[in-house]
């Protein structure tokens, strides 16, 4: 049944984007929105606002009850998740359908399977999608370490069975190493753990972060085409592409082949990602896990399909049958999207949750910034540190570079410290514009003093 | 009598974890540096240290609650 009354159960950028896709379609916007949160762009926008709670996430964005008796209480018919909070919970998918209420994402079954990580894992080779090469199970002797190494390839990580947490973590390029360092890394995890177990896994060479969008509706499944995210501190994505343009185009062809087999081996229904690991220097890519949800990164798959995503997915919800054939969705140029954070880039990224003062937005061909700003906000310090994307769609990458660093250089968002002056060293980097970057390129980057507040004219 | 200010907004910690005790108790000394909360903003733990000395009077802020720049965390006795 199409949706009418659309409670979002999010905050932040997400929110916004949300009730404008949901207006777009002719439906009735109700904000949930914590105590903190109620002056926040969002609530503004929508048509009707619930509180469900104090600032504390835990007690009002994370608290299932609450929002499922506010979706009851205003008469939603379905429920949008966002990013982050509830968005990836089982449990939150399963009240809201006992309660009668749609979920805007996938079933609670789905979720539950594709957010185990084994079972995805499983799931994924099952569809014949390629993951991270590894020992069946635990190793114990050096004869099967060098057989087992043989079958997975070189070089091959080495870790105990029994650790966790990157401890005693080795890596053989080849079997004299392995020979030499197997009975070092098994008597290590004998006294670290009391088990000398071990298990081996292909160690890849500066992998890039790749990943699939896709749509589906619970029968056939799209792809929108691929997106790259190296460029990470702390595991967080900071700067994303779409698409990816180290991959040739028999390979982008069979990465994304192959995450349309794993949507529709599982049925999947809604938007989705699935994220890969690519090593260059192989060719090889490798399924690492599913987000079944709408991503952060979602503009610039947007910006080069022109489908709008966040429309799809509640059309998809509603009950309608996929709108587009796999030879319908085309590419048209490259998109670039960079998180723009309240943190000090200059001071070890510290939180700047403040008062936003003379907000200045960039406009012009191909730039759209997605925020919650406005001059006089209060950003409350009790949530993450995004306040806005801004993305430069180009002809081509260098086109859409150079779009991203006037539209920085435009963009001024006054009583904040923001990471744009990271993405101006970022736009400016050679490498960056070579595109030879991957997962572990940003922090060296970082630690080796490239972002200067001389180097980037002490701009902020 | 002296205060410990919130450097940040956020939310104030009066632990280290929920299953740990308070870093101090009324009438432990506290010197330069030592530790006596965590403010939690934008899911980022600050570590909100004391740069006077003197004995631990007690929290003046909830555990787990929200705090303002400036506010009052804890009051110490000369």
């Amino acid at each position: 049944m199409a949706i009418s009354r659309l409670l979002i159960a999010n905050r932040g950028e997400i929110a916004v984007r949300i009730i404008r896709a949901a207006r777009d379609l002719g439906i009735y916007t109700i904000q949930a929105h914590s105590e903190a949160d109620a002056d926040m762009l969002a609530v503004r926008l929508a048509d009707e606002a619930v509180c469900i709670g104090p600032a504390a996430a835990k007690t009002s964005y994370l608290d299932v009850a609450r929002i499922v008796d506010a979706a009851r209480q205003t008469g939603a018919d379905a429920v949008h998740p966002g990013y982050g909070f509830l968005s990836e919970s089982p449990r939150f998918a399963r009240a809201l359908q006992e309660a009668g209420i749609t979920y805007v994402g996938p079933s609670a079954d789905t979720i539950e399977r594709m957010g185990d990580k084994v079972a995805a894992r499983q799931a994924a080779q099952a569809a014949g999608t390629p993951v991270v090469p590894g020992s069946k199970g635990r190793i114990d002797t050096l004869d099967d370490a060098v057989a087992t190494a043989a079958q997975v390839g070189y070089p091959v990580m080495i870790k105990a069975a029994a650790g966790g947490g990157g401890r005693g973590i080795r890596i053989a390029a080849n079997e004299d190493e392995l020979r030499k360092l197997a009975p070092q890394a098994q008597s290590e995890a004998q006294a670290a753990f009391g088990d000398g177990g071990l298990y081996l896994e292909r160690a890849l060479r500066d992998p890039r972060h790749i990943e699939v969008q896709i749509l589906g509706d619970g029968t056939r499944a799209v792809h929108c085409f691929e997106r790259e995210c190296s460029i990470q501190r702390r595991r967080q994505k900071v700067w994303e592409e779409a698409g990816a343009t180290c991959l040739d185009e028999a390979t982008r062809q069979s990465l994304c082949a192959s995450a349309v087999a794993m949507a529709e081996a599982v049925g999947y229904k809604g938007a989705g990602t699935l994220e890969f690991l690519y090593e260059e220097a192989s060719n090889q890519f490798f399924f690492i896990e599913m987000n079944t949800r709408i991503q952060v990164e979602h503009p610039v798959t947007e910006m080069v399909t022109g489908i709008d995503l966040v429309q799809e997915m509640i059309r998809i919800a509603g009950g309608e049958p996929l709108r587009f054939r796999q030879e319908q969705i085309t590419v048209t140029g490259h998109a670039i999207e960079v998180r723009i954070n309240a943190e000090d880039p200059h001071l070890q990224f510290m939180p700047f949750p403040g008062t936003v003062g003379a907000l200045r937005l960039p406009e012009g061909d191909g730039i759209r910034m997605d925020h919650f700003l406005y001059e006089g906000y209060q950003i409350p310090p009790f949530y993450d540190s995004l306040i806005g994307k801004l993305i430069a769609h180009g002809a081509d990458r260098a086109q859409a570079i150079s779009r991203l660093r006037a539209a920085l250089q435009t963009l001024s968002i006054d009583g904040l410290k923001t990471t744009i002056p990271l993405h101006l060293a970022l736009a400016d980097d050679p490498q960056v514009q070579a595109g030879a970057v991957h997962t572990q390129w940003l922090e060296p980057w970082l630690d080796a003093g490239n972002l200067t507040p001389a180097a980037t004219g002490g701009a902020s | 009598m002296a205060d410990i200010q919130s450097p940040l907004p956020g939310t104030f910690y009066h632990r280290p974890s929920p299953e740990d005790a308070p870093y101090k108790a009324t009438g432990d000394a506290v010197a330069i540096g030592d530790v006596i909360g965590l403010v939690e903003v934008m899911k980022t733990f600050i570590e909100v240290k004391s740069e006077i000395a003197g004995t631990f009077a007690g929290y003046a802020a909830d555990n787990d609650g929200p705090v303002t720049a400036g506010q009052v965390l804890a009051t110490l006795d000369d």
